[in-house]
């Protein structure tokens, strides 16, 4: 039995798998086990009733999909007064994830949502901020720090920083995310992408331009996760791509602490459960004890490790 | 296979405790025959649960990786018919990308994985003299099990099949080893076209419910039928999905209330509406 258990900031977690906002909810209670999973991370909230983009919100692409959801909300109040309760039935920490129009705005809001039973707040800071002519929140690492330092400041809980991948340099934010207090970065939402019908001419989602998930990008979020662990010394999520328990064991190599599973579950309701016993069993043909020990064990060409004959990895 | 019996149609009642809970289910297909020109029917082993899907639910099913651009994403497909007794469930599947023609390529033995019964299924009056069904295309696969249903009730059950061509899909003698009567229009002969289903539906003896799926024109269509005769409607919607379980709010469609736009999703709050809703 290898040792699961890992931290993020101040919270112990079970194991390091848990779901990726906005792919995960109360229905799929009837097919895995809550209870096994490192955290419950529901949708993202906002303070408002939001409806969302406009339909058709999903185009397949080869090895993933492009989304545009648009965030719909039922809202502050819903998430108090139904979402809470139902995920505090289960064992797992509950992290909510909120996102906002303007930086105060999201430390308002954190300070309300950081209610009994609410383990840790991530911050989506994918979507656009009003006071910077709409360009995401952590596109800009001034205002990623500005945003989170509020955020800290409102809500007596941990708060995750969760980054979009739509930047050059991610490790600038990051970093921006770790000074203003963050406890862990997200690492990261879709890329910004379009899908086209040839036959129509036209865009194949509403909003035209959505984001790109599933396996597609993976190489490319794996590539920030590692860049960002070299800059901060927080624990990293990572969150791309994940459906097997090799792609977990890559995360974690690169650098991540833990993972978020997201539109693998939409394949395969049991990803997540699946990938938990395949750490258990990969950790324990490997002869490591804990699954901590993966994170940063990557072996470097031309470091002493990779000298070695056989690698104890 | 049973059905939901109630006085009212309407189905905003959601995550109705008589229904199977969905489950992810592994089942070796027994048969794969051609249905026509353009479809084929599967038939897969399941267990007791997944038999007792009710007519207008469905399954997510995984299709086999294939060809050199598999199918990312599960593809919903709704009950077609199912036999407790030989434990056997299927579906009718209209050839149309490569999902589809993944499923196609299926043979005795092969595994599929299937996730389901999922969404709220249709809703029977309680003793109907006279149900119509009104289906185009792949449509023709969700309404096909409402025709067992409404037989068991004692009812009569009239159905029109619109095709684009006769050759494309061989469902009548499918209807009628149900005890149905069917109306057969297609384009290929102009039969389908909106105003003469309309004349061929009023000369129909009175009916106490209708059912539609597979084409808007003909859903809006029957809900005007439905407001003139007073009698309850219901659609099944299709959309494109990625979970099938009410997580990723993908598959959502729009409805008009009280002035505004509201998205419902049409995995879990349909894929059943009230045909008076979705075309008021
Ligand atoms: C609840 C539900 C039940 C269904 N039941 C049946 C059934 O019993 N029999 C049957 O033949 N079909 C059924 N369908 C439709 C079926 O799911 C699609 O035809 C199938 O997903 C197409 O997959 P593909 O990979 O072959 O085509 P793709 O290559 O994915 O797409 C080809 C074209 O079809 C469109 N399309 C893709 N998915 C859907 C979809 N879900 N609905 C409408 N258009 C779509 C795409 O936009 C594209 O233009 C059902 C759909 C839903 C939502
Ligand atoms: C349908 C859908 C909805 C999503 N909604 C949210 C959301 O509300 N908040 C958020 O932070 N990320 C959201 N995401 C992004 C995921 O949490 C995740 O970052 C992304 O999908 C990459 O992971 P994956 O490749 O494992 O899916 C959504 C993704 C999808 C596919
Ligand atoms: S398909 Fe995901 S919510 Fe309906």
């Amino acid at each position: 039995m290898t040792d699961l258990r890992i931290r993020i900031g101040d919270l112990a977690l079970a194991n390091p798998v848990m779901p990726a906002s906005g792919t995960f909810s109360p229905e799929l209670a009837a097919l895995i086990d809550f209870n096994r999973l490192g955290a419950l991370v529901p949708k993202t909230f906002t303070r408002q009733i939001r409806q969302g983009n406009p339909e058709p919100r999903l185009a397949e692409v080869p090895g993933g999909m492009v989304a545009s959801i648009g965030i719909p909300s039922k809202g502050l109040d819903y998430f108090l007064t139904e979402t809470v309760p139902f995920y505090r039935r289960f064992a797992p920490p509950l992290i909510a994830s909120i996102s906002a129009e303007t930086p105060a705005a999201f430390a308002e809001l954190a300070g309300e949502t950081a209610v009994e039973g609410v383990a840790a707040i991530e911050l989506n800071l994918s979507c656009p901020n009003l006071e910077a002519d709409g360009r995401a929140f952590a596109m800009v690492a001034s205002t990623t720090e500005k945003t989170v330092a509020a955020c800290v400041k409102a809500a007596r809980c941990p708060i995750w920083a969760k980054l979009t991948p739509n930047v050059g340099d991610m490790t600038e934010i990051a970093k921006a995310a770790e000074q203003g207090g963050a406890q862990a970065v997200v690492v990261a939402n879709g890329f910004l992408a379009m899908a086209i019908d040839a036959e129509t001419f036209r865009p194949r989602v509403g909003n035209v331009m959505g984001g790109l998930t599933g396996p597609a990008p993976k190489p490319i979020i794996l590539r920030f996760v590692y860049q960002c662990a070299r800059a901060v010394s927080i624990p990293i999520i990572g969150c791309g791509g994940i459906a097997t328990t090799e792609d977990t064991v890559e995360y974690m190599l690169a650098g991540a602490a833990a993972v978020q599973v997201g539109t693998a579950t939409f394949v395969d309701p049991d990803a997540m459960t699946t990938i938990i016993d395949g750490l258990d069993a990969f950790c324990a043909r490997k002869g490591i004890a804990r699954v901590a020990d993966l994170t940063g064990a990557l072996i470097l060409p031309g470091t002493a490790k990779a000298a070695e004959k056989e690698p104890v990895l | 296979m049973s059905v939901a019996v109630r006085t009212t149609l309407t189905n905003d009642t959601v995550g109705d405790a008589a229904q199977p809970r969905p489950r992810r289910v592994i089942g070796a297909i027994v048969g794969n025959h051609p249905l026509g020109e353009h479809y084929f029917r599967l038939d897969v082993g399941a267990p007791a649960d997944a038999l007792a899907a009710r007519p207008g639910q469905f399954f997510h099913l995984r299709c086999p990786p294939r060809g050199d651009q598999p199918a990312y994403l599960r593809r919903p497909m709704s009950l077609f018919a199912a036999d407790p007794q030989g434990g056997r469930l299927s579906f009718l599947i209209k050839l149309v990308g490569k999902g589809t023609r993944a499923l196609a390529g299926l043979g005795e033995g092969d595994q599929l994985d299937m996730v389901g019964p999922l969404g709220n299924g249709f809703t029977l009056p309680l003793q109907p003299r006279h149900l119509l069904l009104v289906g185009r295309g792949c449509g023709l696969a969700t309404l096909f099990p409402l025709a067992k249903a409404g037989r068991a009730l004692g009812a009569r059950v009239t159905a029109l099949v619109s095709l684009s061509r006769p050759a494309s899909l061989a469902i009548e003698p499918l209807f009628a080893a149900e005890g149905t009567e069917t109306l057969l229009v297609n384009d290929a002969d102009g039969s389908s076209d909106p105003a003469r289903v309309e004349r061929l539906l009023k000369n129909l003896p009175p009916v106490d419910a209708a059912y539609s799926c597979g084409s808007n024109r003909l859903a809006a269509l029957l809900a005007g039928l439905c407001k003139d005769w007073r009698i309850p409607g219901q659609v099944a919607l299709e959309e494109p999905m990625a979970c099938g379980l009410g997580a990723c709010l993908g598959c959502v469609h729009p409805f008009r209330e009280e002035g505004k736009t509201v998205y419902r999703r049409v995995c879990v709050e349909g894929p059943v509406f009230d045909l008076a809703k979705v075309h008021p």
